[in-house]
């Protein structure tokens, strides 16, 4: 992290933002209440055959507060995100989004509800130009209507705003120079990041990215960490699924950790990554937390020494992101 | 050899009520396939669809010929949900094999001998023109020059069918530039990610089915319109021709479709004008006339195999597309 702060960020300083704390009622543990949820999952269960590749028994994401969720691959992250969002049914279960149930709902109906998601293999839609797939992300288009559409004095004006609302938004993201290029030109990297921008068009309550920083530059990554941030400031929820560590740590106000299906731990970032359960399952107990790869997996034990390394590293990145964000508000 | 016949009519082709038909026809294809990735196969029930509602309302209920049209296009809407609902769902190549079955069973409902008394099985219908004729502006009379010379009912389906022609190319213009367009196009690059986005993917496939299918209907009508309702039109060949159509002028475009029919009559005539006068005049001295007819579909076929292989994207089509085929 240390060498993070040093290198690309020149340009854009990552400011430390005061992370959202007293999320949780009680004692943490795996499905612990929260005290003011957006979604709650409850008997969620998801099978492929004799794979149980979702179940989890109770689940509350907190409102306006980023939360990670992790776990190895085939932890059922995405099978997760699928059901929530109405791209898969489950086999049992039930789940509610700010109260109203979501459980059968399309997942056009989920998305104008407000929970939008991108996927993991990124889906840009190739044969429409930037520009157009931002467009298309904007709610209530009057021009969408078959009738409404065949006169533009209807929708042109709703258009202008929306176009300029996405330019905005590319320039955020780095993409206006592309805004005319088909998006099938855009290199992996960037079809990322146009499917989030193009989530945000909507104006959603609860974004959820599935591993949105996969294939994103360092740099580009700080700045877009800072916008996920922003979200938050301007009151979404964000849920993410993230395998880079190191965002995970630097954004999240709560982490989730999957494992076969189930949810085996959660809590704020700094707690979990102590959690041995979770080093072992997950990090790995060796980590290279610099890269924020894993780079092996021993069986049994944790060795002590490779926790409490992590512990320390931990604490020291802690310390710096606080001093810097006691610097900051000095300097306000 | 008689050149002065072959190039008239192959120039008389051009406005001929087959290339106006087709055209119409094309244009539905296009909006189903090229704006939104539906893969119908069934083109030739929406042109029987269209044919025959029109032709029974005028012979079976006595209605005026516009009153024909409108019950043509009734029924192709409802072909299109009948159709549609339990089909849209499936994926692209599936809705091919569904849609192909579909137009079967419908050309063998018209083509039974069940429906004799509607429909005339296998003798088709005809003699449905004197309302339409009856609502001819155009006194009695021949007009016109050289190759284009028709009489004042000839001009008259020629009209009509140039006017439909003009107002499904508006439509279809208008409705692609507007964001309902944007949707439609957006479903045939990925559905999942437009329902990410809120939108129903659903109707909006229904709605282009139904909007496809109106024009193809027209495009049965204006076929029929000169002459008669032959079961035999409407057969699986017939929807593969509207594809060649569709696929010589380019899928996505909108003028595409209309050239794509214009050309592909322009070149049917010619072929089947100047093949049997080649083996008259001994120049191709190994196939008789009945066999020169059928040499021109086998050239029909060879130049689509080379059109999708060379030239996919269509003569009208943005050759930028073509980088990103998968
Ligand atoms: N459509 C499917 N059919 C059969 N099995 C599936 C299907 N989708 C997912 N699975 C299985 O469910 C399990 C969970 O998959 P999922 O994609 O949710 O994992 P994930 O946590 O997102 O992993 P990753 O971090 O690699 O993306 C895996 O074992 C996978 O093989
Ligand atoms: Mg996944």
């Amino acid at each position: 992290m240390s060498s993070d702060a040093a290198t690309p960020a020149a340009t854009s300083a990552p400011v430390p933002r005061q992370k959202s704390t007293g999320l949780h009622k009680g004692d943490i543990r795996p499905g612990v209440e929260k005290v003011d949820p957006i979604v709650i999952a409850d008997g969620v269960t998801r099978t492929f055959g004799g794979l149980t590749a979702v179940d989890v028994d109770h689940l509350e994401i907190p409102r306006n507060a980023i939360t990670a969720l992790i776990g190895p691959n085939g932890a059922g992250k995405t099978t997760l995100f699928n059901l929530l969002t109405g791209f898969d049914k489950p086999d049992k279960g039930s789940w509610t989004f700010e109260g109203r149930s979501l459980s059968g709902i399309p997942a056009f109906k989920v998305s104008q509800r407000g929970q939008v998601r991108t996927f993991q293999l990124t889906k840009s839609l190739g044969l429409l130009t930037v520009l157009e797939n931002m467009k298309l992300g904007a709610k209530h288009q009057r021009g969408e209507s078959f009738w409404a559409g065949l006169f533009p004095f209807l929708w042109r004006k709703q258009e202008e705003e929306f176009e300029a609302k996405a330019l905005e938004l590319l320039a955020r993201f780095k993409l206006d120079t592309k805004k005319d290029d088909f998006a099938a030109s855009l290199s992996g990297g960037q079809r990322k990041l146009l499917e989030m921008a193009r989530a945000l068009m909507s104006d959603p309550t609860l974004v959820m990215l599935d591993e949105p920083m996969a294939g994103v530059n360092p740099a580009l990554t700080q700045s877009l960490l800072e916008h996920i941030l922003d979200l938050k400031d301007q009151g979404m929820t964000v849920l993410f699924v993230e395998h880079d560590m190191h965002m995970v740590r630097h954004i999240a106000d709560w982490v989730v950790v999957m494992a076969e299906g189930k949810v085996v731990a959660e809590g704020p970032p700094d707690s979990v990554m102590k959690d041995p359960a979770v080093i072992d399952a997950y990090l790995g107990a060796h980590q290279d937390v610099d890269l924020g790869v894993v780079t092996g997996r021993i069986a049994g034990e944790v060795p002590s020494e490779a926790a409490e390394a992590l512990a320390a590293d931990i604490e020291q990145e802690q310390a710096a992101d606080a001093a810097a964000f006691e610097n900051r508000k000095a300097g306000e | 050899m008689d050149w002065l016949t072959i190039f008239g009519n192959t120039a008389s082709s051009l406005i001929s009520p087959a290339t106006l038909g087709y055209a119409l026809a094309a244009i539905g294809l296009a909006v189903h396939f090229g704006f939104a990735g539906l893969l119908n196969m069934g083109i030739a029930a929406y042109m029987a669809i269209g044919a025959y509602g029109y032709a029974i309302s005028i012979l079976t209920f006595g209605l005026p010929w516009w009153a024909g049209v409108l019950i043509a296009m009734a029924c192709s809407v409802l072909f299109s949900l009948v159709l549609g609902i339990p089909t849209l769902r499936l994926r692209g190549d599936y809705l091919a094999i569904v849609t192909i079955a579909a137009a079967e069973i419908v050309r063998l409902l018209f083509l039974s001998t069940t429906f004799d008394e509607y429909t005339g099985s296998a003798d088709g219908l005809s003699g449905y023109h004197a309302s339409f004729r009856e609502s001819n502006p155009l006194p009695e009379g021949t007009y016109g020059f050289g190759p284009w010379e028709y009489t004042a009912n000839g001009w008259w389906v020629r009209i009509v069918g140039i006017l439909l022609v003009a107002l499904a190319l508006l439509i279809v213009w208008a409705i692609m530039r507007s964001p309902w367009g944007r949707v439609l196009r957006g479903i045939r690059e990925d559905e999942d990610a437009v329902r990410s986005l809120g939108k129903n993917v659903f109707s909006y496939k229904m709605q282009a089915l139904i909007l496809g299918g109106v024009f193809g209907s027209l495009g049965g009508i204006v076929y029929a319109l000169p002459s008669s309702v032959n079961p035999g039109v409407y057969v699986t060949s017939l929807t593969f021709f509207v594809w060649t159509a569709l696929l010589l002028g380019g899928a996505a475009t909108i003028f595409g479709p209309v050239l794509g029919a214009v050309l592909y009559w322009v070149v049917q005539t010619l072929l089947s004008n100047i093949l049997p006068a080649l083996v008259t005049a001994g120049i191709l001295p190994f196939m008789s006339t009945s066999q020169a007819q059928t040499l021109r579909f086998i050239l029909v076929g060879v130049a689509l195999m080379l059109l999708v292989i060379f030239r996919p994207q269509g003569i009208l089509g943005n050759k930028k597309e073509l980088t990103f085929v998968k």
